[in-house]
Formats: structure tokens, C-alpha cells, sequence
């Protein structure tokens, strides 16, 4: 990538089942607490899920709340969030030079199963209750839109649907129209409010994938025998990139570099994952950082909590990193589920400040490792610190009709 | 039924649609986007809610007799008391 501008990290703003900034996050990461609580589904029951508890009136009025969505306040909240963390004014940046980048897993779910229950439930079908609001809701480019109407951002804005990996997506797609000189900041990164519609538990029920656990807290657990399924997450996570002779300008605090990326599909099944699809990609990605596999110091792993996906991604990881000794590998979903569109980059910043303490935090909730999950590298239980530092994280995030994103981050070196 | 009591029942609809704004010295006789921060898709709402809530339909044509709390007034009355007689 030598010919493309260098791009770096220089804000994050973030909401998850365990806090609403980086520190409080990062905190509950290493002290092993799970953010997985029980959450009332329809028709469902509670069912342990992931709920995010931001202040939704930090940034907007009552009215704006009432008229958007879910996923557009997470968006709101998120792009707050990292344009401060940036150390950045609205008041003194070309608002047509900001690009808005967002992954989506779907979106429009909430809204449409609301208000078809509505009209079902309270008024016998009847379309004339039908609200007006329901296109601007559901409009795929919704939660990306709703940031530009809440900051009066002039730039493109769209959303990048890409099943569960959109996190990654949506920043790969920030560092691309970054290099394209197609804005000059990106908002990028992920968002998700799956948890509010009823339809994404049953589906994932339906096709024996749901987790349950009698312990909400240990329903995610990744690696472990008797992992039944997924624990549905809301959440999201948006980075401000910039070039880095950009921000260096401006004298900005830098997060990371963007060293490397890829994405390809498997082109064979609707939901089956492909090993040799989920390798060839972290190869290409590392060869797209110009990296060896023995340069990643830490896995962000996908591994969802399913009998089958976890496994086949273990055998691509023992496949690539089998002989480096030097690789350590956890899992965030074990504590906050699987949130989603968002989950590439809300696990990606979980692990970032590793890049400062040296630490990997814990897969939690594996009481007993299952055999085809064994790797060398798995932090378990406990988090561990590398003597030599963690300098290279490599961020995988899979998804539905076969899409595998990979995302490289190194700590940067001036 | 009376006109100060439509008066008042939308107002409540607004203060559901419109959950920023002070409603304390709402003039009857002035528009209501004159006075507060209501677009066309807040009308809308008031339209539905007036449907939802109340039973009453407001024809598209008509949405304009909404414009202000005498009109509203005006405009609601005879509905709301057809709608008590039906």
C-alpha cells in the first residue's frame, strides 16, 4: 500500500453493553465482567442479549429521538463522541470535506416489525396508520444520514451493508474514500439496534443458533464445549480517520494506523462460513500490509458462540498462524454478544489500547475448551500481557452469504 | 365539548410530537409553525394522532384548517361532537 496515503486513527466515539466510552470498556474487558444482561423480546420472552445505555439527549432533542431511530442515535451518539475524542471543532472544518461511512448488518427490521405489530395489534390492518416516517426510518442509508442532519455535514454519506462484517467494512471503506481524496475526515466504523427486533432472535432460533445459557452472563461464550449459539447485541462504533500527513498537520493524537486490509467472499453457501475462504482473506490482508503472520501480535477473533462457525474459524487461524508462537488470539463477543453491524469495530477499539498496555484481554465464559478450538495463542480466563508489546492487531469480522473482512492495525511510528 | 377543550387536546398532541417546545403561552390566534418548531412531517403527526387517538380524519385539502388553535378549534369541534353523538 506504499502508494496510497498512509491513514491513521485519531478519534473514537463508541456505545456497548459495557460503557459508552473507550476507558470504561477497556476497563470491563480486563476485569472480565460480561455485559450480557436478560432483554424482553417479543414474543420471545427475555432472552440474554446486549443493551447499550448511552444518554441518547446528550446530542439530540426529544424530538429528534422520537422522529429517528435506534440505530440513527447510536450513529449520533457514536459521531459525537469521535469528533471530540479528536479534538475536533465542527465550527472550524469544511463540513463538505467529511465523509460518513457506516457498516450495517440490515437495517429497517426495527421500524417495519414495529409498526406491522402496531397496525396487526391496534387498528385491524389498516394501512391509513401507517406512519409517514416509516421511509426516512428505513432508508438503508438511515443511520449514516441521521449523523449529517444532526451535525449539518455536507459530504457523502452512506451505509455499507455487509452482514456482521460491516464494522470492518465501514472503515475499510472510510480508508478508501480517504485515499481517493474523496473527503478529507471519515466517520467510519459500525452501528446495529438488532436487539429490537424480535424477527432477528427468531430467525437465528430458528436455525438453532441462538444462544441460552440459565446465566445470562455466560450465554456468549466462544470456544467453549457446550456453546449453543449467538447472543444478539445493540451498540456501535465510529473512528475518525484521516490521512496521516493530515492529521500530523493538525498536530492530532494518533490511535493507530490502518496497516492493511481485504475482503472477499466464499461464494458457496447463504450461512455456512468457509475456512479456506476466512484464511485466504487474513493472508491477503497481511499481504496487503505487507506483514507475515508472525508480525500480528494479537487476533481480534469473529468466533460468534456457534458449534460450527467458531471452529471453522479456528482451523483458519491454525491453518495461517500455526507457527507463530508469537500470536496471541481472545474473542470480545464472550462479554458484550455479537453486536452485529457493529461488532467488527466495537471489538476492534476494545482492543486498541493494547497498543499502550501491552495486554490482551480474555475470551471469558470457556470452562471447558472445546478440542477443535485449541489454539496456541488463546487467551483464556485471564487477560496477558506480552513482554514485548503489542504493536500489530488483526481484526477479523465474517458474515452471512459468505462475506470475510479482514482489518490490520499497527501502533504508529512516526 | 367546547372549543378550549380541542384547544387543549391538541395541544396535547403536539406536546407528544413536539416534546421540546414550551407550550405555555401558545396563541391561539397565531399559526402554530409561527410560534414553534413544527415542519409539514409534524402536521402530519398531528394528523395522525387526531385519527388515532380521536377517530377523526383531517381530508388533505383540509390539513391548512390545522394552521392555528382557533382554527384547529373552528375546524375540530363539529368532528369531535358528531363523533360524541355517533
Amino acid at each position: 500500500m506504499s502508494n496510497f496515503p498512509r491513514v491513521v486513527m485519531t478519534g473514537i466515539g463508541l456505545t456497548c453493553p459495557l460503557g459508552d466510552d473507550l476507558p470504561t470498556y477497556r476497563s470491563a474487558l480486563l476485569s472480565g465482567k460480561s455485559g450480557v444482561s436478560l432483554f424482553p423480546v417479543r414474543n420471545m420472552g427475555e432472552q440474554p442479549a446486549g443493551v447499550c445505555s448511552f444518554d441518547q439527549t446528550k446530542y439530540q432533542n426529544r424530538k429528534e429521538i422520537r422522529v429517528g431511530t435506534r440505530a440513527g442515535s447510536i450513529a449520533i451518539f457514536c459521531a459525537n463522541e469521535a469528533l471530540a475524542n479528536a479534538g475536533l471543532e465542527l465550527a472550524s472544518l469544511d463540513s463538505s470535506r467529511i465523509g460518513v461511512y457506516l457498516g450495517i448488518t440490515e437495517h429497517g427490521n426495527v421500524e417495519t416489525e414495529t409498526e406491522v405489530c402496531q397496525l396487526f395489534d391496534h387498528y385491524d390492518e389498516d394501512v391509513k396508520y401507517w406512519t409517514h416516517h416509516h421511509n426516512p426510518r428505513t432508508v438503508a442509508n438511515n443511520p449514516a444520514g441521521e449523523i449529517t442532519v444532526n451535525l449539518g455535514l455536507k459530504g457523502p454519506h452512506y451505509t455499507i451493508g455487509a452482514a456482521c462484517a460491516a464494522g470492518n467494512a465501514g472503515i475499510i471503506q472510510g480508508v478508501q474514500q480517504l485515499r481517493l481524496g474523496e473527503c478529507d475526515f471519515a466517520l467510519a466504523g459500525g452501528v446495529s439496534e438488532s436487539i429490537r427486533a424480535y424477527g432477528i432472535f427468531a430467525g437465528f432460533k430458528s436455525q438453532g443458533a441462538l444462544a441460552s445459557h440459565e446465566d445470562p452472563a455466560k450465554a456468549s461464550r466462544p470456544f467453549d464445549k457446550s456453546r449453543n449459539g449467538i447472543v444478539v447485541s445493540e451498540g456501535g462504533c465510529i473512528y475518525v480517520l484521516e490521512r496521516l500527513e493530515d492529521a500530523q498537520k493538525r498536530g492530532a493524537g494518533i490511535i493507530a494506523e490502518v496497516a492493511g486490509y481485504r475482503i472477499n467472499s466464499d461464494g458457496t453457501d447463504y450461512v455456512l462460513p468457509n475456512p479456506e475462504r476466512q484464511e485466504e482473506c487474513m493472508r491477503q490482508a497481511l499481504t496487503n500490509a505487507r506483514m507475515n503472520p508472525e508480525d500480528v501480535d494479537l487476533i481480534s477473533t469473529h468466533a460468534t458462540s456457534t458449534p460450527q462457525g467458531d471452529e471453522q474459524e479456528c482451523k483458519a487461524i491454525r491453518n495461517l498462524f500455526g507457527s507463530s508462537e508469537k500470536t496471541l488470539i481472545n474473542n470480545t463477543k464472550s462479554f458484550i454478544g455479537h453486536s452485529m453491524g457493529a461488532a467488527g469495530a466495537i471489538e476492534l477499539a476494545g482492543n486498541l489500547p493494547s497498543f499502550e498496555d501491552g495486554l490482551a484481554h480474555a475470551t471469558i465464559n470457556v470452562e471447558e475448551l472445546d478440542p477443535n478450538c485449541a489454539l496456541d495463542g488463546l487467551v483464556i480466563d485471564q487477560p496477558r500481557e506480552k513482554k514485548t508489546g503489542i504493536r500489530v492487531i488483526l481484526n477479523n469480522s465474517f458474515g452471512m452469504l459468505g462475506i470475510n473482512s479482514v482489518l490490520i492495525l499497527k501502533k504508529f511510528d512516526s | 365539548m367546547d372549543k378550549d377543550k380541542v384547544k387543549q387536546i391538541v395541544l396535547d398532541i403536539i406536546a407528544e410530537i413536539a416534546p421540546d417546545e414550551d407550550l405555555n403561552d401558545v396563541k391561539s390566534d397565531v399559526r402554530l409553525r409561527d410560534q414553534l418548531d413544527l415542519d409539514s412531517m409534524d402536521f402530519l403527526d398531528i394528523v395522525m394522532e387526531l385519527r388515532k387517538q380521536h377517530g377523526i380524519d383531517v381530508p388533505e385539502a383540509e390539513y391548512r384548517q390545522l394552521e392555528s388553535l382557533d382554527s384547529c378549534a373552528n375546524y375540530l369541534l363539529p368532528k369531535f361532537e358528531a363523533g360524541a353523538t355517533a
